[in-house]
C-alpha cells in the first residue's frame, strides 16, 4: 500500500449540493458534521476516499459526502466494501451501518468483516430501532421497548454491539455518541488503527426513541455517566465540579470491575485502572459493565492492531503467482496434449 | 464434439464407437477410473464424451445402493456427441453397482464382475435375495465373474500394504483390464500415479503393479471366455494441438482469457456448492494472471464483494449453482441497477431447493431471464458443451464490460463435469475489447456518472480518480446525473433506459447447427442437450427426414433473426431437461407454436428419446 498523500481541505470541500433528508433534529446530522470536521483535520483526500452503506437511516450516508459513495443492500455493505477494498487496498473506507442494518440482517457480514480485519473505518449508528421502516424494536433495543411490532414491550433479548465486535475478533473498538464532542478523537483514532476499526456511535432517534440514551448522554450529570478511556490513563469519572473523584478498579476476588472512590486524587491508592487498549479481558469487561452502577465506557476501549486482510491476500497472491509466468497460450495448452498432424486429406485449414 | 467426423470409418471391423461404464461404491475410484481411462482415450485419438454421475454423499455407507458411483465413456472413431444411450461394456465393482447400472446395458453388452465383492453382506445391502451369478438373470448379457479383489491383493502383495490399502488399488486394476481391452497405453497413466504419489513411491508402485497386473489378466484370458481385445481407429480430426476438457476448467480458462480481453484484473468471489466449486478451485491457482479469489462467508457476500471489486475497476465474477443463485438475487438487482460489470456464472443443477445436487438439469432459466424483483432485465448466455463453455465465458466478460451491466452464464453439472477433447485455441487469434475508464472531465463540465454511450452504457468512474466523487446506489437514480430520485416520469425514463440496452445487445445472428434455414421440423435447444440433438437429429437426416437442429447460446437477449428463421419451418420441438422452460420464452417473444419436450430425471437426454421425439412430430 502506498502511503497516503495528505491533502488540505475545509470542512466545506467534504459536503455535497445534496438536501440532506434526515428527519430535523436527527442525531445524524451531528454525526456528520463531526466526520465532516475530523476528515479535513486528518488531511483525507475526497477522491481517495469512498463512503459504503447498507440500507436504513442512517445508510443515506453516503450521499451526503462529497467524496465516492455507495449505498448498497440491507446489510451487505461490509461484502461489498470487502470486495473494494481486495481491488483497491489504498482507498481509504469508511463503512455506515446501523443497528438492524449491521447487526440483524447483516451480522453474519459484520461478523466476518471483523474477524478478517479488513482496513476500514466501520461506524455502527445505534438508536436501538428501526427508524426508516417507521419504529419497530431492533436488536439492540432494550427489552420492554414498545414499538408497532412489539405492542405491549418487546421481550427478546438485546445484543450489545461492542461485545459482538470483540467476539468476532475485532482488534478496534470505540465508542462514542452523536453529540459528544469526543467523538471526533474516536473517529481519529479509528482511522489511524490498521485494521477493521469498529465504532458504535449512539444516535438519538428524536421521532421513534426519543432520548433513549439521556440516562448517560445528557450534559447535565454526565462527569457522573461517562468514562472517557484513555489509554495510558487511570480510569475516572466524576462531576468535574467536585473532580474526578470516582474511579474503576478491579475487585480481584471477584474478577470483575468495581467503582472505588478517589480520595484527594490520589488514584493509585484507591487501585484505580490505567487504561491499556490493547488488554482483551479489560477491555471485555468495560463493554459490558451494567450501566447504573456502572457509567458508560467511552472512547477507545481497544486498540491492538494486526495484520490486515487484503495484506494477506496480497501476499497470497505474490507468492501463489512467484516464478509463474501469466502466458494464456501456455495456460490453454496445459497438461496432456496430443498433436493431429496435417495429411493429404485434411489440409490444415 | 470439438473434432471434425470423418466420412466413414477408416477401419471397416473396428467398431465406430464403444460405450464403457466403470460403476463401483463410491469409495471405490470410479471417477479416478474414467478420468485416467478419458485420457488415455483422447491420446490415443478418439473422439469422445464422458458422463460422470456420483451420488451427493462423499461417502456414502459403503456397499449401498444409493452409494453407487458410475463414469460412462463414449469414445469411437466417428463424431462422438454423447456419453452414450446404453453401455456396451458395464464394470460392476459390487452388486449394488451391477443392480444400479444393469438396466441401462445394451442386450448383448459385457459385464466385468468382481466377485470378490459378492458377499452375502454386500448381497444384502444391494437387495438382492440370491445372487445374480447363480440364477439366469444375467442370461441376456456377457458375464465375465471373477476375483479382482483378490488378483489384486496378489498384485501388490510385494509392497507389503495391509489388505485394506491393498484394495484400494482394484480400481487401478479394472483400468488395467480396460486399457488392455482396447489397446491403449499404460505409459502416461503409471506417469500420473508417480506424480500424483510423488511423496508416497510405495504407493504409486504398488497402483503400478496394480495396473499391470490387470493388463496381464486382459492378455492372459483372452484366449478363452468373452473378453476380447477390440481397437477402435482414432477419428480423423483437424490438424492441431489436442487436449481434454471439462466445462468447469472450460469456464475457468474463458474468464481469464475474458479478463485479458478486456484489460481488467479478475476478482472471483464464490462459495462453496455443488457442481460450482470446481471453478473456485481452478481460478485459485491462477493468480499469476491477475486473479484474486475470495471465499466468502455466503453467497450473498461472494456477490456482493464481486460488485464491490467491479466498483472500485476490476473484472467481478461470482459462481453459484441454482440455491446459491437464488440467493444472490437482490445483489444481482443492486449491479442491474447500478449498472456495473459482472458475470455470474450458474452451474444448474436439480431443483427447486437443494434438490439434486449432483445431477444436471436446466431449470434455472426461468431466473435467469426473469427470476428478479422489479424490473431488472439481464443478458444470459447458455454453454452447449466443455469446449463451448470456453467462448461463453469471454462472450460473458465482453457484454458485462462493454454494455456496464451483470451477465448470467448459464452451465449445467453436466457440462461441468464432462470432459471431451479441445482444439486448443490460439489466444492471438482472439478480439480484444479494452476497458475503458473514465479518467477525468472538463474544469466547467457537471459529472455524469449515468449518460449514456451510444450503446446506452454509463461510464465506468473507479474511486480514486481525482475529481470525479460521485455516489451510486441501489435506489432509482436521476437521468445523467445519477442523484437520487424518485421522480415517476424519471423511473418511467430510466426503467426504458436499462431495457433497452440489454435489447440493444449485439447478438450474433442465429445459424442452423445442423439442416436447413428452412422445412418441416425445426429442434430447439440451448444448453448441454446439444449432443444428444445433434447426434440425434443427424440420426434422423440419415433417415431422410427433413429435421434441422437450431441451438441459442444467447438466450437474452435472443438473436434478432430468430423470430423469422422459427416462422420458416412447420414444426419447433424444443427439447430441455426441465418443464419448458425456453419453449415458453419463445413462445412468449415469437408468438410461435413450440413444443416441448421435457424431461427431469437428473440425466441427460437419450439420443434414442430424442429419436422417437423427432420422428412421432413428422409422423
Amino acid at each position: 500500500m502506498n502511503a497516503p498523500v495528505k491533502i488540505e481541505t475545509t470542512l466545506k470541500d467534504w459536503e455535497t449540493d445534496q438536501e440532506v433528508r434526515w428527519c430535523p433534529g436527527c442525531g445524524d446530522y451531528a454525526i456528520l458534521k463531526a466526520v465532516q470536521r475530523t476528515l479535513p483535520q486528518l488531511g483525507c483526500d475526497p477522491s481517495n476516499t469512498v463512503f459504503i452503506s447498507g440500507i436504513g437511516c442512517s445508510s443515506r450516508f453516503p450521499y451526503y459526502m462529497e467524496t465516492y459513495g455507495f449505498h448498497t443492500i440491507h446489510g451487505r455493505a461490509p461484502a461489498v466494501a470487502t470486495g473494494v477494498k481486495l481491488a483497491n487496498p489504498d482507498l481509504d473506507v469508511w463503512l455506515v451501518t446501523g443497528d438492524g442494518d449491521g447487526l440483524s440482517i447483516g451480522g453474519n457480514h459484520m461478523m466476518h468483516v471483523l474477524r478478517r480485519n479488513v482496513n476500514m473505518q466501520i461506524m455502527l449508528f445505534n438508536n436501538e430501532i428501526y427508524g426508516l421502516t417507521k419504529g419497530q424494536s431492533s436488536p439492540t433495543s432494550r427489552i420492554g421497548t414498545k414499538s408497532p411490532s412489539t405492542p405491549i414491550g418487546s421481550y427478546d433479548r438485546p445484543v450489545n454491539p461492542c461485545a459482538f465486535a470483540l467476539g468476532a475478533g475485532a482488534r478496534f473498538i470505540g465508542r462514542g455518541f452523536d453529540v459528544s464532542k469526543n467523538l471526533p478523537d474516536v473517529l481519529k483514532a479509528s482511522h489511524a488503527h490498521q485494521g477493521a476499526a469498529f465504532i458504535e456511535i449512539f444516535q438519538n432517534c428524536i421521532v421513534y426513541n426519543k432520548d433513549v440514551f439521556e440516562d448517560f448522554a445528557a450534559p447535565k450529570g454526565a462527569g457522573d455517566r461517562q468514562l472517557w478511556l484513555e489509554h495510558g490513563e487511570p480510569m475516572l469519572f466524576g462531576d468535574p465540579k467536585v473532580g474526578m473523584d470516582k474511579g474503576i478498579a478491579l475487585d480481584r476476588d471477584a474478577l470483575a470491575l468495581k467503582v472505588v472512590e478517589v480520595v484527594d486524587g490520589d488514584w493509585e491508592a484507591a487501585g484505580v485502572l490505567v487504561h491499556d487498549a490493547t488488554n482483551r479481558s479489560v477491555c471485555h469487561m468495560l463493554i459490558e459493565m451494567p450501566f447504573g452502577p456502572f457509567p458508560m465506557a467511552l472512547g477507545v476501549l481497544y486498540d491492538d492492531p494486526r495484520p490486515t486482510f487484503e495484506s494477506a491476500v496480497v501476499e497470497e497472491r505474490a507468492k501463489s503467482s512467484a516464478g509463474k509466468e501469466a502466458n494464456l497460450a501456455k495456460l490453454l495448452a496445459k497438461g496432456q496434449t496430443w498433436t493431429v498432424e496435417a495429411d493429404e486429406g485434411h489440409p490444415t485449414d | 464434439m470439438a473434432t471434425q467426423a470423418a466420412d466413414k470409418p477408416v477401419n471397416e471391423t473396428a467398431p465406430e464407437a464403444v460405450v464403457v461404464r466403470f460403476a463401483g461404491d463410491s469409495g471405490d475410484g470410479m471417477q479416478l477410473t474414467g478420468g485416467q481411462f478419458t485420457l488415455s482415450t483422447a491420446l490415443a485419438g478418439n473422439d469422445l464424451a464422458t458422463f460422470p454421475d456420483f451420488p451427493a454423499e462423499i461417502r456414502a455407507p459403503q456397499g449401498t445402493l444409493f452409494g453407487v458411483s458410475a463414469f460412462q465413456i463414449n469414445f469411437g472413431s466417428r463424431e462422438i456427441n454423447t456419453a452414450g444411450d446404453a453401455p456396451d461394456v458395464l464394470v460392476a465393482m459390487n452388486p449394488a453397482a451391477l443392480k444400479v447400472n444393469l438396466e441401462s446395458l445394451k442386450p448383448g453388452g459385457l459385464i466385468i464382475i468382481d466377485t470378490g465383492e459378492f458377499s452375502k453382506r454386500n448381497l444384502d445391502k444391494a437387495k438382492y435375495d440370491i445372487s445374480p451369478l447363480e440364477d439366469d438373470s444375467l442370461a441376456k448379457w456377457e458375464v465375465l465373474a471373477f476375483d479382482i479383489s483378490a488378483l489384486t491383493i496378489e498384485a501388490v502383495k510385494p509392497f507389503g500394504l495391509g489388505n485394506k490399502d491393498a484394495l484400494r488399488s482394484k480400481n487401478m486394476w479394472t483400468l488395467g483390464l480396460a486399457l488392455w481391452m482396447f489397446d491403449r497405453e499404460r505409459a502416461p497413466i503409471e506417469e500420473w500415479l508417480k506424480s500424483k504419489f510423488k511423496s508416497k513411491p510405495e504407493i504409486a508402485d504398488a497402483n503400478i503393479a496394480a495396473l499391470n497386473a490387470g493388463h496381464a489378466y486382459g492378455e492372459t484370458a483372452e484366449l478363452s471366455g468373452p473378453l476380447k481385445q477390440l481397437h477402435v481407429d482414432p477419428i480423423e480430426s483437424k490438424p492441431g494441438l489436442y487436449r481434454t476438457i471439462n466445462g468447469a476448467e472450460a469456464i475457468s480458462l474463458g474468464l481469464v482469457a475474458g479478463a485479458q480481453l478486456a484489460e481488467l484484473p479478475m476478482f472471483f468471489g464464490g462459495y462453496p456448492i455443488t457442481p460450482a466449486s470446481a471453478i473456485l478451485h481452478h481460478l485459485a491457482r491462477l493468480k499469476e494472471f491477475g486473479v484474486t479469489t475470495f471465499q466468502a462467508e455466503d453467497e450473498i457476500a461472494a456477490i456482493c464483494a464481486s460488485i464491490g471489486a467491479s466498483y472500485a475497476g476490476q473484472l467481478g465474477v461470482t459462481s453459484s449453482s441454482g440455491p446459491g443463485i437464488a440467493l444472490k438475487t437482490e445483489a444481482m438487482g443492486l449491479a442491474i441497477m447500478t449498472e456495473l460489470p459482472l458475470v455470474i456464472v450458474n452451474s444448474q443443477r436439480g431443483g427447486p431447493s437443494t434438490g439434486l445436487p449432483t445431477k444436471t438439469e436446466q431449470s434455472d432459466l426461468y431466473q435467469a431471464v426473469y427470476g428478479r424483483n422489479g424490473d431488472a432485465p439481464m443478458p444470459v448466455v447458455s454453454c452447449s458443451s466443455p469446449g463451448d463453455a470456453f467462448e461463453c465465458a469471454i462472450e460473458a466478460c465482453r457484454i458485462a464490460t462493454q454494455y456496464m451491466t451483470p451477465v448470467m452464464l448459464l452451465t449445467d453439472g453436466y457440462i461441468a463435469n464432462a470432459s471431451e477433447p479441445w482444439p486448443v485455441p490460439d489466444p492471438s487469434t482472439f478480439t480484444p475489447f479494452p476497458t475503458k475508464f473514465m479518467e477525468g472531465k472538463g474544469a466547467d463540465e457537471e459529472l455524469l456518472p449515468y449518460k449514456r454511450d451510444a450503446k446506452g452504457a454509463r461510464p465506468w468512474i473507479k474511486p480514486g480518480t481525482p475529481d470525479l466523487m460521485h455516489r451510486i446506489g441501489g435506489i432509482e437514480k436521476a437521468v445523467d446525473s445519477g442523484h437520487i430520485d424518485y421522480g415517476s416520469e424519471n423511473h418511467q425514463v430510466m426503467t426504458d433506459a436499462r431495457m433497452n440496452k440489454v435489447l440493444g445487445i449485439d447478438v450474433p445472428d442465429q445459424e442452423v447447427s445442423l439442416g436447413e434455414a428452412s422445412g418441416k421440423l425445426a429442434v430447439v435447444g440451448w444448453g448441454s442437450t446439444f449432443g444428444p440433438i445433434r447426434r440425434a437429429v443427424d440420426n434422423a437426416r440419415g433417415k431422410g427426414l427433413d429435421v434441422s437442429h437450431i441451438h441459442v447460446r444467447h438466450i437474452w437477449p435472443l438473436p434478432g433473426n430468430l423470430g423469422d428463421l422459427l416462422k420458416s419451418y412447420d414444426k419447433i420441438l424444443v427439447p430441455e431437461m426441465n418443464t419448458g422452460q425456453f419453449k415458453t420464452v419463445l413462445r412468449d417473444q415469437f408468438l410461435v407454436d413450440a413444443q416441448p419436450l421435457t424431461k427431469t430425471s437428473g440425466q441427460p437426454f437419450t439420443i434414442a428419446e430424442l429419436e422417437a421425439a423427432i420422428e412421432g412430430a413428422l409422423a
